[in-house]
């Protein structure tokens, strides 16, 4: 699924499609181990990667076929860069309730950007707000790309 | 793509009054999968009038915000009808999204199913 490069990048994109998510998911982790990532950090980049596509996928092209989410990777020996993208109208992070505070604890949403923020090191969404990049630094850093 | 079957998500068992849930799957993350495990978790309050229930993660691995949606509700219905809804058995990398979100403060959380039994 998707098309990996020689150089260790990745690049896909899929319909408006929940069940989608899952195989990108599958697809990357696999790649992933064998780049000798941690099962901590897989974790990590799973989950972030769940909570950006069913965002991209729910709220951004509102589960529409016709409308699609491009997803980018590169994995370098040091950190994972992730890319995705949907043809939404975007949308303000900021404008998200915060799932912390006590009024909001039994809110049953609102919880995806904290937890990409918390697995990633870095969590952009670029205007208008429907192109997210995020990245994580590696922790031991000695992560082979083959 | 076609819409799979909407097999058994959940395997559950009675022990004495206390309904207990295992998982199925290890992957609580895909909407689908999410979705028919809400409507077979609620259904063991709204229809079947369990007011007891232990959530057994033992076989959980990743789970996500979306999957912690479905737990929140089913701990209101549960509430709601005066009954009472334990977690017992959560992987320690599950643990840490249940802290990040604060949600190890409304759920009640035991080590194991003993525990989890003994805690209504």
């Amino acid at each position: 699924m998707g098309n990996w490069r020689g150089d260790g990048s990745f690049e896909m994109t899929i319909d408006s499609d929940l069940q989608a998510v899952l195989h990108v998911q599958d697809a990357i982790a696999l790649r992933l181990k064998s780049f000798a990532f941690e099962d901590r950090e897989i974790f990590g980049i799973r989950l972030a990667l769940e909570e950006a596509l069913v965002n991209a996928i729910k709220h951004g092209n509102r589960e529409d076929r016709a409308k699609k989410v491009h997803i980018e990777l590169s994995v370098e020996h040091d950190r994972i860069e992730i890319a995705v993208a949907d043809e939404g109208p975007g949308f303000n992070p900021e404008n998200v309730a915060d799932p912390l505070a006590d009024e909001n604890l039994e809110r049953p949403s609102g919880r995806g950007l904290l937890l990409m923020r918390h697995y990633m090191s870095e969590v952009t969404y670029h205007p208008p707000g429907n192109r997210l990049t995020m990245s994580m630094l590696r922790s031991n850093g000695n992560g082979k790309v083959t | 793509m076609s819409t799979p079957p909407k097999r058994r998500r959940l395997e559950v068992e009675d022990i004495g009054d206390v309904t207990v849930v295992n998982f199925t799957d290890k992957k609580i993350l895909d909407e689908q999968n999410i979705q028919v495990i809400g409507e077979q978790l609620f259904s063991l309050v709204d229809e079947l009038g369990r007011r007891k229930i232990l959530l057994n993660f033992r076989n959980v691995e990743y789970l996500s915000s979306a999957a912690l949606g479905k737990f929140i509700t089913l701990n209101k219905k549960v509430g709601g009808a005066g009954g009472k809804l334990v977690l017992c058995n959560i992987d320690p990398q599950i643990f840490e999204v249940f802290q990040i979100t604060r949600l190890d403060k409304l759920f009640k959380i035991e080590k194991d199913e003993q525990s989890g039994l003994q805690a209504f």
